[in-house]
C-alpha cells in the first residue's frame, strides 16, 4: 500500500464530499422521521384520504373513475409539492440561522456537501410520507400502488424528476429570503398552484388561460406522471388529448431541473459567501427578540 | 513563560515560518473604519491573545484570517495563502473554534464529531495522521461519557467543549479560537489550558480572542491589545504590565510584621531588606500591575484620545529591560 497522495486528488475529495452528505442523510432522516414531525406532515394528507374515502361511489364527469380514486395520486402530488420546496427552503433559512452552514464553512468540502445533503434529506422527508401514505391507503382504495412493474418505474422517475424540477427554486428561495415568516407566503403560492394545476379534478375542467399556465409550470406534469403511475389504464380517457403525454412530462420537468441548477447554485455560493459569525449573531439576536 | 523577541520600530520583515502574517490590515463596513492598520503575526507553536473591548473588531479580524470576510485593505496571510482565496487544501489545516448557538441540536455528540472528522480523511499524511480519533479527542476534552447525549441536553460549557473539539478534531496546523472558554468551570477551563499548552507543544499556532484576562495571562505567549481599530499593544503579559506602570509592590514579613512597600525598583529596595539584620523571613511577594490593570489603562488611554499609535508602543515595549521578577 503506498501512502495516500498529498494533496489528495479530486477524486478523493469529492469521494469525502459524498461520504458526508450520505452520513448526513441518514442521521437527520433517522431524526426526522422519528420525531413528532413526521405526524405534521402526515396529517393533512391522512384527513384528506379519510374524506376521499365518502367519495368512492362518485364518478368524475360520467366517466368509470371515482372522485376518490383521482383524489389519491392528488394527495400524493401535494405531499411531494408541498415538504419539498418549502421543506429544503425552510431548512436553509434555519441552518443559516443556528450556525449549521457557518460551521460547515470551516470543514473542507463542508458547505458543498452540506447542501448537497440537505437536498437528500429533503427528498427522503417528500418521498417517505409519500411511501407511508400508499402504504396505509392501499388496503382501502383500489390504484393506490402502481398495479405493475412499468406503473412502479413511473412512480420512481417521476418522483425523482419531479424533486429535481422543484427542490432547486425551494434552495432559491431559502437562498434568498431574509427570514422563516416569508415562507408563508411561498406556501400560499404552492396551494394556488396546486389548485389550479388540476391536481384533485381534470384540468379540463378549468377555464382554458388558466390551462395554459398550469401547463407552463411543473405541478401539473407530477401529478399527471403519477396518475400515470398508480391510476388503471382507461383512467387516461380524463386526460387532454386522451394520452399520458410522456415525452412532454419528461421534457418540462427537465427543463425546469436544467433552470433551477442553473440558477440555485449562484444563489447558494452567494448565500454561503456571505455567512460569518457577526451576521448569526444578527440572526441570533433577531431570534431571540421576535421568535424568528 | 517565554519572552518573544519584539519587532523593532520600523516595520519588520516578517520571520520566515510565520503562521499567521498581517501588516496594515483595514476594513470599513460602508463608511465606518473597524481596523484602521493593524499589524500581527504569529509564530509556529505560538498562543497569542487578542484582547479589546466590545466592538474592538476582534472577531472582524479572526473572521478575516478564517477567510470569512474580505479585508478592505491590508497584507493577509495565514500560511502562507492569503485567507480569502484559500482553497479547501488550505482550509484543511484551519481549526476553528466558533461562538456557537444551536446547530445540530438533535445530533448525538459523538455522531457530529464523527460525521465532521470524515471530511479530512483525505487531508491526512504519514507526518499528520488525519482526523484526530474521535474517541481519543472526546476523552481530551472530558465529554467521554457525553458522547451518546444529544447536543441540545448538554450545558453551555460542556457545548462549548464540543465545539473546541469539532475545532481539534482536523489536527489543525492553526487554531483561531473565539471566546473559547465561555461558560466553563474551574476544572473545565484548567483542562482546557492544559491542552491548549500541549497543541502549542507540538507546533500548533493558536490565535484566541477572550474577556478573561487571567487567561489570557496563563496561556498566551503575547498579548495582543487592539483598540481604536490598531493593534495598541503586543508583548509578553508581562511587557504588558510593565508598559503601563513601573512601580512593584513589594510585600514582606519578618519577625512577625507584614510591611507593604511600592517601588520603581525592587531588586534595589530588596537588597537593603536582606542586607538589614533581623530575624528569618516568613513571607516575601512582589507584585506587578495586574494584567487586567494593565489593560484597563491601555484601553482607556485610547478611548480617551490619547492614542498612543503602535509603532510608539512598541517602542515603549521594546525599552523594558528583561523582566527580574523575585518571589521566595
Amino acid at each position: 500500500m503506498s501512502a495516500p497522495a498529498f494533496p489528495p486528488s479530486f477524486a478523493a475529495r469529492i469521494g469525502a464530499v459524498l461520504r458526508g452528505a450520505l452520513r448526513q442523510t441518514a442521521i437527520e432522516l433517522r431524526i426526522q422521521l422519528l420525531s413528532p414531525m413526521l405526524a405534521s406532515w402526515l396529517f393533512l394528507p391522512a384527513v384528506g384520504l379519510i374524506g376521499l374515502s365518502f367519495l368512492r361511489d362518485a364518478p368524475v364527469m360520467d366517466s368509470a373513475m371515482s372522485i376518490a380514486q383521482l383524489g389519491v395520486p392528488g394527495i400524493l402530488v401535494m405531499t411531494l409539492v408541498t415538504s419539498g420546496l418549502p421543506g429544503i427552503a425552510g431548512q436553509l433559512i434555519t441552518e443559516r440561522d443556528d450556525g449549521t452552514l457557518l460551521r460547515a464553512k470551516t470543514i473542507p468540502g463542508g458547505v458543498t456537501s452540506r447542501l448537497l445533503g440537505d437536498v437528500l434529506v429533503t427528498a427522503g422527508t417528500a418521498l417517505g410520507p409519500m411511501l407511508l401514505l400508499m402504504a396505509a391507503a392501499a388496503p382501502f382504495f383500489d390504484g393506490v400502488t402502481p398495479a405493475s412493474a412499468g406503473g412502479w418505474w413511473t412512480l420512481l422517475w417521476v418522483s425523482v424528476l419531479g424533486l429535481t424540477a422543484t427542490l432547486p427554486f425551494g434552495a432559491l428561495c431559502g437562498a434568498l429570503l431574509r427570514n422563516a415568516m416569508l415562507l408563508w407566503t411561498l406556501a400560499i403560492g404552492l396551494y394556488a398552484l396546486l389548485a389550479i394545476s388540476g391536481v384533485f379534478y381534470p384540468i379540463s375542467s378549468l377555464p382554458g388561460w388558466l390551462e395554459v399556465v398550469a401547463q407552463a409550470l411543473p405541478v401539473y406534469w407530477i401529478g399527471l406522471g403519477l396518475r400515470h403511475a398508480v391510476l388503471p389504464p382507461e383512467a387516461v380517457s380524463l386526460e387532454l388529448g386522451q394520452s399520458w403525454h410522456v415525452l412532454e412530462t419528461v421534457a418540462v420537468l427537465g427543463g425546469w431541473t436544467l433552470l433551477g441548477l442553473l440558477l440555485a447554485p449562484a444563489a447558494l455560493r452567494r448565500m454561503a459567501r456571505r455567512q460569518s459569525g457577526s451576521q448569526l449573531e444578527e440572526a441570533r439576536d433577531r431570534v431571540l427578540a421576535r421568535g424568528y | 513563560m517565554t519572552i518573544s523577541p519584539l519587532p523593532t520600530v520600523t516595520l519588520p520583515e516578517e520571520p520566515p515560518g510565520a503562521t499567521v502574517e498581517v501588516r496594515d490590515l483595514r476594513m470599513s463596513y460602508g463608511t465606518t473604519p473597524v481596523l484602521r492598520g493593524v499589524d500581527l503575526t504569529v509564530g509556529a507553536g505560538e498562543v497569542v491573545a487578542l484582547l479589546g473591548p466590545n466592538g474592538a473588531g476582534k472577531t472582524t479580524t479572526i473572521e478575516i484570517l478564517e477567510g470569512f470576510r474580505a479585508p478592505s485593505a491590508g497584507h493577509v496571510r495565514v500560511l502562507g495563502v492569503e485567507p480569502i482565496t484559500g482553497d479547501e487544501v488550505w482550509r484543511a489545516d484551519l481549526g476553528v473554534v466558533l461562538q456557537s448557538w444551536r446547530d445540530h441540536g438533535r445530533w448525538r455528540v459523538r455522531e457530529l464529531l464523527a460525521h465532521l472528522a470524515g471530511f479530512y480523511v483525505p487531508y491526512s499524511t504519514p507526518q499528520r495522521p488525519r482526523p484526530w480519533p474521535v474517541d481519543d479527542l472526546l476523552d481530551r476534552v472530558g465529554l467521554a461519557d457525553k458522547a451518546n447525549r444529544q447536543i441540545l441536553t448538554l450545558s453551555g460549557g460542556q457545548r462549548r467543549r464540543l465545539d473546541v473539539a469539532i475545532g481539534l478534531v482536523g489536527r489543525p496546523r492553526v487554531l483561531f479560537l473565539d471566546e473559547p472558554t465561555a461558560g466553563f468551570d474551574p476544572q473545565a477551563r484548567r483542562d482546557f489550558h492544559d491542552l491548549i499548552r500541549s497543541l502549542a507543544d507540538s507546533d500548533v499556532s493558536i490565535l484566541l480572542t477572550t474577556h478573561d484576562l487571567d487567561e489570557a495571562d496563563k496561556l498566551a505567549d503575547r498579548v495582543l491589545v487592539l483598540a481604536g481599530g490598531r493593534i495598541v499593544a503586543d508583548g509578553s503579559p508581562d511587557d504588558l504590565r510593565r508598559s503601563v506602570s513601573t512601580t512593584a509592590e513589594v510585600r514582606w514579613a519578618r519577625d512577625g510584621t507584614t510591611h507593604v512597600h511600592s517601588t520603581d525598583d525592587p531588586v534595589t529596595y530588596l537588597r537593603g531588606v536582606f542586607g538589614a539584620p533581623g530575624g528569618p523571613f516568613t513571607d516575601l511577594e512582589v507584585r506587578r500591575a495586574s494584567l487586567e490593570e494593565a489593560y484597563l489603562t491601555l484601553v482607556h488611554r485610547v478611548e480617551t484620545g490619547a492614542d498612543v499609535d503602535h509603532a510608539e508602543a512598541r517602542r515603549l515595549l521594546s525599552a523594558v529591560p528583561t523582566p527580574t521578577e523575585e518571589t521566595s
